[in-house]
């Protein structure tokens, strides 16, 4: 796939996402707005690489949306006004874009797909099918669900939110971080899968690429939208951070290479200075969060790279912070690793011990920084049994190679 | 519920049972299986010879055929399997992401058939 084609592909997800969100949040009915428009989006990706975007994207895919709708109502012999709700939106949506007026709701379907009487675990593909137009099959796999299971679960949620009426409104002022975290963890879930995808790079194609750049876009039309809210300048911050060290995460034959041992020449200085920018520009509210604090360890991390060491007290400090507000598995097994760098192996192995056993089970970064330690330790037989796990739990052949190695 | 998972592998990846590459080989596989045994999960399971020792067997207008190679002329081959107790096909999924077999070659999943007493 090329640029132009990137670029194509883009405006129409934009242009779908927009338009689903105007039809839906006035019909309250996302499958249908969905089914609607998904044949125009087909469409727009068929024939715009060729001929070109047109000049007003969404009233090109809502005319063909149209046509596609009174073609198929003509061969089944129904009147279009079988769907009264939807085409009158649509109608509207049409009044809109020629006076100019067209609305951008993307922001309440965001709200909606992250909305707590959804199961957490839907929300994020389902805002990556319903406001950027990706199909299940495609999800599923990002996902590891079965792709009839994947579309199955889609369509109980948008039946859901129809049925449940769930309102299409950005939420009361008293209720909004709550709602907003969820939002926000459904964009850094979308991230976290084009991070793992790509952790391939040999196999890197730009379906993975994909991902990245939708969690980016999400970000920043958060902050844009909710220009007063740190968090979501916290959570752009944290994509920054990251994304900063992509050419730094592998070397030239595709070896795994663990942040500490990063060459911190290859880290993007433009993205780490917007990502400091925006930092300060949170903190500046006065509403510390769960994604600034995360922003706040990269950045500390990031500092590596100009005095040369990390200071690992600060950044111990952090993730002690972060586990308060947000106690997640990731953030426990962070914290110990930087206090073991901080004040030697055995007290990050003390904080590991505390974890409860159920739950680290299978999760893999637990055996991996337990691994690590013990081998600090000279703990030989625990060390193995704890590199074994960690080897045997990762997906990711460059990670388990690594791990061979250290093992 | 009982999901059988089918491994299958490359040539190259048959080859790296034995060549320079095995003790990388063999150490993904004794880690995966400790995660399987560690995790309360495998029931049995058994790793194969390579296709070049498999012979077929078919009856056609009651004549025996007998042949040299595996049943299937596909670039991957049968290696191994295993039998897992998981709650989910979501878990087995999860499994079978993990399993060196799935960077390099690929994994099928396949449901137990329950056979109801007569």
């Amino acid at each position: 796939m090329n640029a132009a084609y990137e670029t194509v592909e883009t405006v129409a997800r934009t242009s779908y996402g927009r338009l689903v969100a105007y039809l839906a949040s006035r019909s309250g009915d996302v499958a249908g707005a969905e089914d609607a428009l998904s044949e125009a989006l087909y469409k727009a990706l068929i024939h715009w690489p060729s001929q070109g975007i047109p000049t007003r994207p969404e009233a090109w895919l809502l005319q063909t949306a149209r046509n596609h709708a009174m073609d198929e109502a003509r061969k089944r012999k129904v009147r279009q006004e079988a769907m009264p709700a939807l085409w009158q939106a649509a109608q509207e949506a049409q009044t809109a874009m020629e006076q100019d007026l067209f609305p951008d709701d993307r922001l309440k379907l965001l709200f909606v797909c992250a909305h707590p009487a959804i199961d957490p675990a839907v929300r994020t593909p389902l805002l990556l099918q319903t406001v950027l137009g990706f199909d299940a099959a495609r999800i599923a796999s990002a996902f590891l669900v079965a792709p009839a299971a994947m579309g199955q679960r889609l369509v109980r949620a948008k039946t859901k939110i129809r049925e449940a009426g769930i309102a299409f409104a950005a939420p009361e002022p008293d209720e909004l971080p709550a709602r907003l975290e969820a939002v926000l963890e459904a964009i850094y879930a979308v991230y976290g899968q084009g991070w793992e995808d790509i952790a391939d790079t040999a196999s890197a194609d730009t379906r993975e690429q994909g991902f990245t750049d939708e969690a980016f876009w999400l970000a920043r039309l958060l902050v844009q939208l909710l220009p007063d809210e740190p968090e979501a300048q916290g959570l752009l911050a944290l994509l920054l951070y990251c994304e900063s060290r992509r050419a730094a995460r592998r070397s030239p034959s595709g070896d795994f290479v663990p942040l500490s041992r990063q060459d911190s020449a290859l880290w993007s200085r433009p993205k780490i200075e917007e990502a400091e920018r925006l930092l300060a520009q949170a903190s500046s509210h006065r509403k510390l969060g769960r994604f600034q604090l995360e922003a706040a360890i990269q950045s500390a991390h990031t500092l590596r790279g100009l005095t040369g060491k990390t200071n690992w007290a600060a950044v111990a400090a952090l993730y002690e912070g972060l586990v308060q507000i947000a106690p997640t598995l990731g953030g426990f097994v962070g914290q110990a690793a930087a206090v073991a760098e901080w004040r030697g192996p055995e007290a990050g192995l003390a904080l590991l011990h505390d974890l409860a056993p159920g739950a680290v089970k299978s999760y893999q970064p637990f055996w991996a920084v337990k691994a690590h330690l013990l081998r600090l330790l000279n703990r030989t037989d625990e060390a193995n049994h704890a590199f074994d796990l960690a080897i045997g739990l990762t997906e990711d052949s460059a990670v388990r190679q690594y791990l061979l190695a250290q093992r | 519920m009982q999901y059988v998972m089918l491994n299958y592998e490359k040539t190259e990846t048959f080859a790296a049972r034995t060549n320079d590459q095995q003790e990388a080989y063999w150490g993904a596989w004794t880690a995966y299986i400790a995660a399987l045994n560690e995790a309360g999960i495998m029931v049995g399971g058994q790793g194969l010879q390579p296709p070049t020792v498999a012979t077929t067997v078919r009856l056609a207008d009651g004549k025996r055929h007998v042949q040299d190679g595996p049943y299937a002329d596909t670039k991957e081959q049968l290696a191994g399997f295993f039998i897992l107790e998981l709650p989910s096909l979501d878990d087995a999924m999860q499994w079978a992401a993990r399993c060196p077999a799935a960077s390099d070659g690929v994994v099928e999943i396949r449901p137990v058939l329950v056979m109801s007493p007569p």
